[in-house]
């Protein structure tokens, strides 16, 4: 007999305890995960692509001797339980004996309020629902005679995890998300993005009015040439570059294998930085457990410029004598934990105040396709899209095309002439880490190429 | 499945879809990570599940469900119509699907080595066996040995009468050599970056890497690299390793010639393409010696198939002739918008999400330049470059900047100084012009990317793109302050 979707906490709670009752002699934990998510997306101002899906998981991690194997599936009824665990099982017996991974998490329950995130106007969207969004944003583009590319989701997700040392968590959010990037067809382009736990806080009026504004301004954009320039960076900007020093150096497992910028005690940016993940704050998009049933901590990563702390999983922390952070993966993995809901705190300026003094400047509304070019100095590149403008004596004077930058992050934030004093929640395009973050204004920023122009035919 | 397919095509049909297709997909994975000695890393995981598409008055709707039964087959089928219904809410001119003709067939990629059947113990011995050599080399902090198999089933089932019954087995493997003091961090991976080989064929495509016979080279490179200068600054004569070419030929020519992207599908995610309609057959594209094929028929390609994920027939179709753009990766929606019928290049990575244009094998063919060592004879002075580190391109895929491993000086025809930190960047026509050397067949390896992201949601599939090392003129390196 299948199980239907829609898992309840009962029918949740009855799958781990079947699965780790077929564990046998070894240790054992159990993740279940479900995802019920639809998508509408729009391009040159229609709907193009309109899906949804719904996708249930068990993973089960068995245990014994130091030794580990891991297998999914899901098919959740009894007959793929047991060929799921037979495969572990099978790994298992044949491991060589590994500290890696081998540490199963402590039980501790989860205090957060189990509404944390979740907010049954998104997990109820219907299609209509976000048909009608696009339809807004698209209206806007019309209305400034743009073409309107975009995507409206939402998606609920349950994250329940369990095993043999008595850890039983679980935890279902939901996310809605509309983006969009509106194109003048002449090289002009601006983009905006609204997300969070909750649709109807989203404005999809407001949303396309945003990208709109900004298209319009891009209209005719001029080359600049390459150097370093005093640059703002809006919110979306801000919030990608936090997303790559999640990736390259929060993590506790790479500062154990040498590769992260955190020089943990030391000053490491400037004094008005401060940075943190936050996985319980309804401020960002909340997960209240991570993949081990860990409950999640809040940790300052860097306060005040100084490298303070990194986020841990079970087995980092087992090796470094501290408790998990609540920052793991589904274990064992090769990639460590990981720091998804960050947040940079704000300061006192309004963006258009921080134009001030500016001479001449580039103003940044988001970046796209960054790499990490040395994880250790931080240095990333990436190129500037959907509206990049040139500051004179403190204004926004014109467009200019997008820039490649090449740049260390600690050395840019160590001269952050301002900050501003709203923050905005931004979903990342990859990787599913979300930040709060404040627009930026720092004192210099390494443009090391340009976006060629069209090539002829 | 046939039973499920039918039921699904006549309730879509029923509530109204002019054309509907279904797939049902069974992937099964396997992965293994040995870190510094240690098994970091195995499971084995299988996801199942079906993914019902209907076109109804000219609009899409998609839906997928992992549960493989009569009666969620008949909710989600009608869930796809509901969700193409609502498409209409927004629409234009209604989408039209070319005529490309129904096929009913049995597709499998051969292997001779089941990976699935191969014990545990024997893909542990031969990554351990790299592993202990890698571990030998003084200096060395971190040592990886991965490796991945796949096997996917799929039947592809459509109104029009297709019946397709498919089955691709994939392997992979690579090692890592890490070595990093205060400064500086230094990879060397072999066969390539990224996890390593990946092709459609079966554990003797491990086999033939040699990992061990490998090992001690990229370790010892990994550690002389923190010693190395860093690359200089400015303009040189560049020669890419052939690894590293096909990423410069996935990022700056597979993907500004998917026409979805040409069209604007693509524009709010991953962008649009400085390749636009008006450019086919007129453009350009790089030097006369610049050949470029899109060959989804490549033995071992990870872009290889029967068919697409439409049902189309697996081609292998020109792009790039004499240096001219000639082609597109096209599907049934976007090929009639040039007047052509689908090349086969419609993909989706599993059954809960919809076929997108993907890369088949985007290939350079090989030329004439001989072997890499007749190619750096050649080369009085410059710069040659090996194995991908770092990769970014601008929204029309104009602008990039690759990152590579390691590299080496050329004097007079000859390898000399070791640099670290290798930068080169240029815009894409430019670029491919000044290409006028490319070595031959037996140079030519055809590389395996497993990890090519598209779409929203986000799609990561698999690709392949054959390359030999090539020479480029006047290339921009040494890119930033260090």
């Amino acid at each position: 007999m299948v199980e239907p979707l829609g898992w309840d906490q009962a029918a949740i709670g009855s799958l781990l305890t079947r699965a780790l009752n077929l564990a046998g002699e070894a240790e054992a934990e159990a993740i279940f995960t479900e995802r019920i998510a639809a998508l509408t997306r729009f391009a040159n101002s229609r709907i193009h692509q309109n899906v949804s899906e719904r996708d249930a998981t068990l993973r089960i991690r068995l245990v014994r001797d130091a030794r580990t194997g891991v297998a999914s599936t899901n098919r959740l009824d009894d007959e793929g339980l047991r060929e799921a665990l037979n495969r572990a099982a099978a790994t298992l017996a044949l491991a060589t004996p590994s500290p890696e991974g081998a540490a199963l998490a402590a039980a501790s329950s989860s205090t957060a309020d189990p509404g944390l995130g979740f907010v049954a106007a998104t997990a109820r969207a219907d299609p209509e629902l976000r048909a009608v969004g696009a339809r807004a944003v698209i209206a806007a583009g019309d209305a400034a005679h743009l073409e309107a590319s975009g995507a409206f989701s939402t998606e609920t997700a349950t994250l329940a995890v369990a095993n043999t040392r008595g850890m039983r968590n679980t935890h279902s959010v939901t996310q809605a998300k509309l983006l969009t990037v509106m194109m003048d067809g002449e090289g002009g382009s601006g983009y905006a993005q609204a997300t969070g736990p909750d649709i109807r806080a989203i404005d999809p009026a407001a949303v396309g009015e945003e990208a709109a504004r900004k298209a319009s301004r891009s209209h005719e954009a001029v080359e600049l040439e390459p150097g370093e320039y005093p640059v703002i960076l809006e919110e979306y900007a801000v919030a990608t570059i936090l997303e790559y020093l999640s990736w390259v150096g929060f993590s506790a497992l790479a500062v154990e294998e040498g590769r992260s910028f955190m020089d943990l005690g030391e000053q490491i940016m400037g004094t008005n930085v401060s940075i943190w993940d936050d996985g319980l704050d309804p401020l960002g998009l909340p997960t209240a457990i991570d993949y081990e049933g860990v409950p999640k901590q809040r940790v300052d990563l860097i306060t005040n410029g100084v490298a303070r702390a990194v986020v841990h999983d079970t087995a980092t922390a087992a090796r470094a004598g501290v408790v998990s952070t609540g920052h793991g993966l589904p274990a064992p993995n090769a990639v460590g934990p990981m720091a998804w809901n960050l947040f940079m705190s704000p300061g006192s300026s309004a963006k258009e105040v921080m134009l001030s003094g500016i001479e001449r400047g580039v103003w940044v509304t988001r970046f796209h396709y960054v790499n990490i070019i040395h994880a250790k100095k931080g240095i990333l590149t990436g190129m500037t899209k959907d509206g990049t403008f040139l500051i004179e004596d403190g204004r926004i004077t014109r467009p200019i095309r997008n820039l490649r930058f090449t740049q260390s992050i600690p050395e840019a934030f160590s001269a952050i002439e301002a900050i501003g004093s709203e923050t905005r929640l931004v979903a990342a395009e990859y990787s599913g880490i979300n930040a709060r973050v404040p627009a930026l204004r720092l004192a210099k920023f390494a443009f090391t190429g340009a976006s060629g122009a069209e090539a002829q035919g | 499945m046939q039973e499920l397919s039918d039921l699904a095509l006549d309730v879509a049909r029923s509530a109204g879809a002019g054309y509907a297709d279904i797939r049902i997909v069974e992937r099964t994975t396997e992965s293994l990570t040995v870190k510094n000695g240690n098994l970091a890393e195995a499971s084995s995981n299988r996801s199942a599940g079906f993914g019902i598409r209907v076109l109804l008055d000219g609009g899409w709707g998609f839906a997928g469900s992992s549960q493989v039964e009569r009666g969620e087959v008949e909710r989600t089928a009608r869930e796809a119509v509901a969700i193409a219904r609502a498409s209409g809410l927004a629409a234009r001119e209604p989408i039209v699907l070319d005529d490309s003709p129904a096929a009913v067939a049995v597709y499998r990629t051969p292997y001779r080595e089941d990976p699935f059947e191969v014990s545990l113990d024997e893909k542990l011995r031969v990554m351990f066996e790299a592993d202990a050599v890698m571990g030998r080399v003084k200096g060395v902090t971190l040592r990886t040995s991965s490796m991945e198999f796949g096997r996917e089933h799929k039947t592809f089932a459509s109104t029009e009468g297709a019946r397709i019954e498919q089955e691709i087995v994939d392997s992979g493997a690579g090692i890592e050599a890490m070595a990093f003091n205060d400064q500086e961090v230094q990879r060397r991976s072999y066969p390539q970056s990224a996890g390593g080989q990946r092709v459609t064929a079966g554990f003797e495509a491990v086999r033939d890497l040699h990992l061990a016979d490998n090992a001690e080279r990229i370790a010892e490179e990994a550690v002389a690299l923190l010693d190395a200068p860093q690359c200089p600054s400015g303009e040189m004569t560049l020669i890419i390793d052939s690894p590293q070419l096909a990423l410069q030929v996935h990022e700056s020519c597979g993907h500004p010639i998917e026409l979805d992207r040409v069209l604007g599908m693509e524009a709010s995610f991953a962008g649009t393409s400085f390749l636009t309609l008006d450019k086919l057959d007129h453009l350009q594209y790089g030097s006369e010696i610049v050949n470029i094929d899109a060959d989804a028929t490549a033995p071992g390609g990870l872009g290889t198939f029967g068919f697409d994920d439409e049902g189309v027939a697996a081609q292998n179709v020109p792009i790039v002739s004499d240096g001219r753009l000639v082609g597109y990766l096209t599907s049934r929606e976007t090929a009639p918008i040039i007047g052509r019928r689908s090349m086969g290049s419609s993909r989706a990575s599993g059954w809960n999400v919809i076929p997108l244009i993907r890369m088949t094998n985007v290939n350079l063919r090989p030329g004439a330049a001989g072997t890499l060592d007749d190619l750096i004879a050649d080369t009085s002075d410059g710069l040659y470059v090996s194995t991908n580190h770092s990769w970014s391109i601008d929204d029309r895929r104009l602008n990039f900047q690759f990152g590579t491993e390691i590299g080496w000086l050329i004097k007079d025809g000859r390898l000399t100084q070791m640099v670290k930190n290798p930068t080169y960047t240029g815009i894409t026509p430019q670029f491919w012009g000044s290409c006028d050397a490319i070595c031959g067949p037996s140079e030519w390896t055809l590389w395996g990317l497993p990890n090519c992201g598209k779409g929203e949601p986000m799609q990561t599939h698999g690709v392949g793109h054959g390359a030999a090392p090539a020479r480029f003129r006047g290339v921009e390196v040494g890119v930033g302050r260090w």
